[in-house]
């Protein structure tokens, strides 16, 4: 996290940020339902700069088997960039970061599904960014839950994922990558709307107890933002002009 | 499987106990297990630290030698955090790369020195952009009684504060070891993390081993010296409620003001 100097003013004395946004303004988010034939379910988000596909199988048989459990199914989940994602280009074997990130999207998703209904079976979460900007965790969790959705498995509820931080000594909503980059904390937070339960909390950066429970705040009511893009893209791809 | 009967029983017994505020090996919910810091264990490394938090033993070593700088940032000396459970430190622990668990301890670990800013790598730049100091910081797992993230943690952190940093002369602007003549590390604060578990509803520090099986939920947070949130990663299946997340971070901070003391002991810990 940066304590970098740079020519960007992050926050000018109107309150708005370097990419023209207020401070409690998410980028823009558009969600697509349904978008891979193959896939059991699928969605395609478009958060700022990110573009982000997931897809979702099963549930399906285990391989390897040894990893089915005979009381519960399991979830797996893998996040991945692509080589071209961002500006230097990424070595396409999964970094340290990528193994991290699909754990900690795993750990959000599994309080959401019913995993208890398909005993010995697997559920895989394929998550492929095709272009990072910051919060691509965040937008890649919003993806994954609706294509989760959109492949018709069960679910307690929606998980909406946003991330809030601190730029310029004031909590904003929804950091891009030049905050990321150059701003003093960033909170990914992933939240399920009607149960009003974290299940993604990761921070970095410097923030009082005052500002921690004001950046908690301030995301859940971005995941809430979220949720209704989400409900959008599932309702026009089931009760659509063009149902598929 | 007999093992997973004992868990099972063992998991009726916590949950049991939990009921009326009480933990299977007696302590109080807010209750660190004893720690006991040794710093010093490792001559040959240029810093280190043996922890011992109940029955989870952790072994770690700072190694300090010079480096290329990354390339963005030729400003900054570079401090690198790494972590690995020992084939004989646990029955399931295997040998061969680190599995995604692992990795996230080592995550979990760096990034709470790292984003604390402990170190001010400013201070460790011979040459800008070419040469620089690097810190170097691996933990081993010796002995597992759960909760890895806080005993590497501080393990980590008794390490680098007491290590001595060699001394390297420029000359003809080539870096030069002066031998025998080292100094104190730049660091700056003493970030402690405090790892809370989250058991049908109820919120404990420190889990066990035991404890560590059963829990639905857990959450690590670091605080540095000023009482500040510097990183926090939440992890398991289930969620946490807005409540239970300040609540943690309350306990995060007293409890770790409670540690910080017990780290002030080890050497260079009282300029912190």
């Amino acid at each position: 996290m940066g304590v970098r100097k740079s020519d960007i003013v992050l926050l000018d004395d109107k309150g708005i940020r370097c990419d023209g946004r207020k401070i409690d303004e998410p980028r823009h988010i558009m969600i697509k339902a349904g978008v891979l034939k193959n896939a059991n379910g699928s969605a395609y988000i478009e958060f700022g700069e990110n573009k982000i596909l997931a897809g979702v199988f099963g549930p399906r048989d285990v391989h390897p088997k040894h990893l089915a459990n005979t009381d519960r199914g399991i979830l797996r989940c893998r996040y991945h960039m692509q080589p071209f994602s961002v500006g230097e280009r990424k070595n396409p074997a999964p970094s340290r970061r990528e193994i991290e990130i699909s754990k900690v999207i795993k750990e959000a998703l599994e309080s959401a599904v019913m995993l208890e209904n398909f005993p010995r079976t697997v559920v895989d979460v394929y998550i492929e960014v095709l272009q990072a900007d910051g919060g691509s965790r965040c937008a890649a969790l919003d993806a994954a839950a609706v294509a989760l959705a959109d492949a018709g498995i069960p679910m307690r509820d929606m998980v909406s994922a946003c991330a809030a931080g601190k730029v310029a000594d004031t909590i904003v909503l929804d950091i891009n990558n030049e905050e990321d980059q150059e701003g003093q904390a960033d909170m990914p937070v992933a939240y399920m709307p009607n149960l009003e339960k974290i299940t993604l909390v990761q921070l970095d950066g410097v923030l009082t107890a005052q500002e921690y429970k004001k950046c908690l705040e301030t995301a859940i009511n971005g995941c809430k933002i979220v949720y209704e893009v989400q409900k959008k893209a599932l309702k026009d791809k089931f009760f659509g002009d063009n149902p598929q | 499987m007999n093992t997973s009967i004992i868990d099972a029983l063992k998991k009726k017994k916590i949950l049991a106990l939990l009921k009326n505020g009480q933990r299977i090996d007696g302590r109080a919910l807010d209750e660190l297990r004893p720690l006991t810091v040794d710093t010093g264990v490792i001559p040959k490394a240029e810093g280190s630290a043996r922890v011992r938090l109940g029955d989870t033993e952790v072994v770690c070593g700072v190694k300090i030698q010079l480096d290329k700088p990354f390339p963005d940032l030729g400003d900054r000396g570079i401090f690198i955090c790494t972590a690995e459970i020992l084939p004989l430190a646990d029955p399931n622990a295997e040998p061969g790369p680190p599995n995604e668990e692992v990795i996230e301890l080592a995550r979990v670990v760096d990034r709470g020195i790292r984003e604390s800013h402990m170190i001010d790598l400013t201070k460790l730049v011979l040459i800008k952009d070419k040469s620089v100091i690097g810190l170097f910081v691996d933990n081993s797992v010796t002995d597992y009684d759960g909760n890895l993230f806080d005993a590497c943690s501080y393990a980590s952190v008794a390490s680098v504060l007491s290590c001595k940093v060699p001394k390297w002369e420029l000359k003809n602007d080539v870096p030069t070891l002066v031998p025998g003549e080292v100094s104190d590390p730049p660091t700056t604060t003493i970030p402690v993390s405090v790892t809370m578990g989250k058991i049908a509803d109820t919120i404990i520090v420190d889990p066990n081993a035991d404890e560590w099986k059963c829990m639905d939920s857990r959450i690590t947070i670091t605080t540095n010296s000023d009482g500040n949130i510097c990183a926090v990663q939440k992890g398991g299946e289930d969620g946490f409620t807005f409540d239970q997340l300040v609540k943690c971070s309350e306990i995060s901070i007293s409890t770790g003001a409670k540690i910080r003391e017990i780290l002030k002991q080890v050497p260079g810990g009282n300029k912190c």
